[in-house]
């Protein structure tokens, strides 16, 4: 039997491993994903005091802090059974909303973008952030930089720290901010709606507007058939910060819609000795291995997933493009997952345009930010939309409030199952009768950076293309042939 | 004369070490323009065998964030010193252990019980781990193994320079760029990128007498803005840690917990802590000392929660 070994993958916080094997007529037989990263956080946070563990799991990844901080800034209100003032939730928000206009600007101009800005068949060279400046100008380089860099001026101003927030206490926030500060974050969020839309109308002039591209979003082979989950408000409309989580299956159907407190009734996880990451999938459908369809567990939480889970965008503008996406693509729930990217552009605008919502809210301002706890510390869960899944912290505490047990499922996490699938569908659409197509390459890494995945959960390369290595190996494992990205 | 040839890696970490080197936008561009990146896994494409091909001692500078707590990250810090003139422990983790360091409380068997066994959504009725290597139907698969200790990189190679901080703030990561990109290299075991004074000396609060008669933990009260956390009875970590990042969480109303590592000329963050927080105690005898002590929930989480590695305490008794 063949062996196929792509080692990095890329910076999986680790480094990913993707291991294919041959049958012997040349065809795929199987393909294995593999993190080789493990840190123990659901245990050695047992015994810290519960209120640091905002502190603490923002540590789980630096490249989505503010995430993993409000998770457990919300657990703590569970644990505490303390409900913030109004002013204290919204300047959460707040900075929960310019926190995703920082993180999906990253991903779509310097991880993504790249590949269909200068499309998937560019020369190497040019598939980064620099060919795509090139392409569409220096003005819209400087304009990317700093628009990232002031919605991460808003995370400062709210959080106290640009990265690792500080400001999470059970009960509210732990400053207010000042008129100064609103009105800089006022202007800000209008900057950031200007950005997104015309970040959208790129996307329409370059790959909305070719066929080509169109088709390939279309295509089957990037189409992978699951459940779907993520948060929605009380109207079933996008939420990042709130609300309950909604589970649709494949048809579009709703199969559940929970609280935080419940997520043990829907979320099981499957071991596998030879990975470090866990499975989640649905306990009610069960593990049927890494396959879709109704009668798997297997669901994806990614933008497009929030999109397919709800009725539509909480904010006017983006609104009206969640529409514009489920016209053009024709059918919802859109299985496609490279239509990921233009869900992850509607929720860009739909953050800054809640930013702006929040920053001209009349409470915004007020000193009433923060309520101390008196209830004796218990048992919560906190739930919140990372940008790569719907993230859950769970701590139960002794009396005192300190920690005696922690469970964590992380965003990307939820999609393990479906990224191994895809990666899987790549090889077995690639590879016939021992051929193997330079094309893998390309299509596997774009199958892959459609989750934005991030193990652990940390995952971001900079130019357009992963690094990947292809070796070729004959039944005695002798090295054939070797295909290197560089 | 050719640029000089730099490298980054990332071992256990989280990633926001990275994060900070981007913060620094357009200045990035700047230095980019001035170094040869010859290896950086999370923005670059070059490999490990690159990185094996290279002859000794041709990167000049080597960047490495994160703790050491799996074979993969032990092999890289040892072939990266291999290949690098300098090499600086960046960040936190790499420093003292950081947060994954809070590891060596427990054991690898109690972490691996935990997250494959007991959590309450796992399903895993055969008990599976993951093992460093596993037969398959179709061959065999590998994974790095997972260490008891996380160690700092100073405890697995030599190091030239230290920059603490979870992340170091990137003012202070700029400074330390421009000085290593200028040969302007001080001692070798040097901390940069950091104040030689205390996070105190750089905090603006209004120091009072510092006569502790209770310790109020952070979600118990709302401080006073202007004053000195220690003051108000909320353990702060600034006598016992070294400055340099602007005193931010102070700013947010938040106290120091110890990111930028042990003040100047001090090992044990910890121990430093220990002894400062204890003479203000404002206690006439044993009994009142005891009561107030008392209050210290989680000494080890709260004075070694970024240095427990690098502390005379290292880990937990197996």
């Amino acid at each position: 039997m063949k062996n196929v070994t792509i080692n990095p993958i890329t910076r999986l916080e680790g480094h990913g491993k993707i291991e294919i094997f041959l049958n012997n007529e040349g065809n795929v037989e199987n393909a294995y994903f593999q993190v080789p990263e493990l840190r123990g956080f659901e245990k050695f946070c047992e015994g810290r005091p519960v209120e640091e563990m905002p502190d603490i799991t923002s540590r789980i990844c630096g490249v989505c802090p503010e995430a993993h901080h409000m998770a457990a800034t919300k657990a703590l209100d569970a644990v505490f059974h303390i409900d913030p003032p109004s002013p204290a939730k919204k300047l959460r928000e707040l900075l929960y909303s310019a926190f995703y206009v920082a993180d999906h600007t990253t991903h779509f101009y310097i991880l993504a973008g790249p590949d269909f800005v200068m499309g998937p068949n560019a020369p190497k060279a040019e598939r980064n952030i620099l060919g795509l400046i090139n392409k569409v100008g220096l003005d819209v380089g400087a304009s990317v930089i700093k628009h990232r860099s002031a919605a991460l001026d808003v995370v400062g101003m709210i959080g106290g720290r640009r990265i690792h927030p500080t400001c999470g206490v059970p009960g509210g926030v732990s400053k207010p901010i000042s008129e100064e500060e609103r009105a800089r974050i006022e202007e800000i969020a209008k900057s950031e709606i200007e950005f997104a839309k015309f970040t959208l109308k790129l996307f329409d002039d370059i790959v909305l507007s070719n066929k080509d591209y169109l088709n390939l979003i279309k295509s089957d082979i990037y189409a992978t058939e699951t459940y779907y989950m993520g948060l929605v408000d009380e109207q079933d409309r996008v939420n990042f910060y709130d609300g309950k989580v909604r589970v649709v299956d494949p048809e579009g159907n709703e199969f559940a819609k929970y609280g935080a407190a419940d997520y043990q009734q829907h979320l099981s996880e499957h071991v596998e000795p030879w990975t470090y990451l866990k499975y989640p999938y649905l306990k009610q459908v069960g593990w049927k291995g890494l396959v879709g369809g109704k009668g798997s567990g297997v669901y994806r939480a990614t933008p497009l997933s929030r999109m397919n889970v709800a009725e539509g965008m909480a904010t006017p503008l983006a609104h009206v493009e969640y529409k514009r996406m489920y016209d053009t693509l024709g059918h919802k729930p859109i299985h496609s997952t490279l239509a990921t990217h233009w869900a992850r552009l509607i929720e860009l605008l739909y953050a800054a345009e809640r930013m702006h919502e929040l920053s001209r809210d009349p409470e915004i301002t007020s000193q009433n930010v923060r309520t101390i706890p008196t209830a004796t510390p218990d048992e919560g869960v906190g739930i919140v939309e990372a940008p790569r899944g719907t993230l859950t912290h769970h701590y139960q505490t002794d009396e005192k409030g300190i920690v005696k047990k922690v469970n964590l499922i992380v965003g990307t996490t939820n999609n393990h199952a479906a990224i191994s699938m895809s990666i899987k569908q790549a090889a077995q659409g690639l590879i016939k009768r021992g051929e193997i197509s330079d094309g893998l390459l390309n299509m596997v890494e774009m199958a892959f950076r459609a989750y934005d995945p991030c193990y652990g959960c940390a995952t971001h390369t900079l130019p357009g293309q992963m690094p990947l290595d292809l070796n070729i190996y004959n039944n005695e494992r002798v090295l054939l042939r070797r295909l290197t990205r560089h | 004369m050719a640029n000089p040839k730099a490298a980054f890696y990332w071992a256990s970490s989280c990633g926001g070490c990275e994060i900070a080197v981007l913060e620094l936008g357009t200045n990035l561009l700047d230095i980019s323009k001035k170094v040869d990146i010859v290896f950086w896994p999370v923005a670059l494409d070059f490999k490990y065998s690159d990185v094996e091909s290279m002859p000794e001692k041709s990167i000049d500078v080597c960047f490495f964030n994160g703790a050491i707590q799996t074979s993969e990250n032990e092999h890289m810090a040892k072939l990266l010193r291999e290949k690098s003139k300098i090499l600086v422990a960046f960040g936190a983790c790499a420093y003292g252990g950081g947060i994954p360091a809070l590891a060596n409380t427990t054991s690898r068997e109690q972490i691996l019980m935990r997250v494959y066994k007991e959590t309450p959504t796992t399903d895993n009725p055969n008990g599976i781990l993951p093992q460093t290597k596993v037969e398959v139907a179709e061959g065999v698969l590998t994974i790095p193994e997972f260490y008891n200790t996380v160690r700092t990189l100073g405890q697995t190679v030599d190091v030239d320079y230290y920059v603490p901080g979870c992340p170091p703030v990137a003012e202070q990561v700029w400074s330390v760029m421009k000085d290593i990109v200028g040969g302007n290299l001080p001692p070798k075991g040097s901390v940069i990128g950091a104040s030689e004074k205390s996070l105190c000396d750089e905090c603006k609060r209004i120091k009072g007498d510092r006569k502790i008669k209770k310790i109020v933990r952070t979600h118990q009260v709302i401080p006073d803005t202007e004053n000195c956390l220690l003051d108000q009875g909320i353990i702060c970590m600034g006598p016992a840690t070294r400055g340099g990042c602007g005193a931010e969480c102070l700013k947010s109303n938040m106290p120091c917990r110890g990111c930028y590592g042990p003040v100047p000329g001090v090992l044990d963050q910890g121990a430093k802590m220990l002894s400062a927080l204890s003479s203000n105690f404002d206690a006439d005898n044993e009994e009142d000392a005891r009561r107030i002590a008392d209050g210290v929930v989680d000494p080890i989480g709260t004075f070694y929660r970024y240095s427990l590695a690098r502390s005379l305490l290292r880990r937990a008794k197996a």
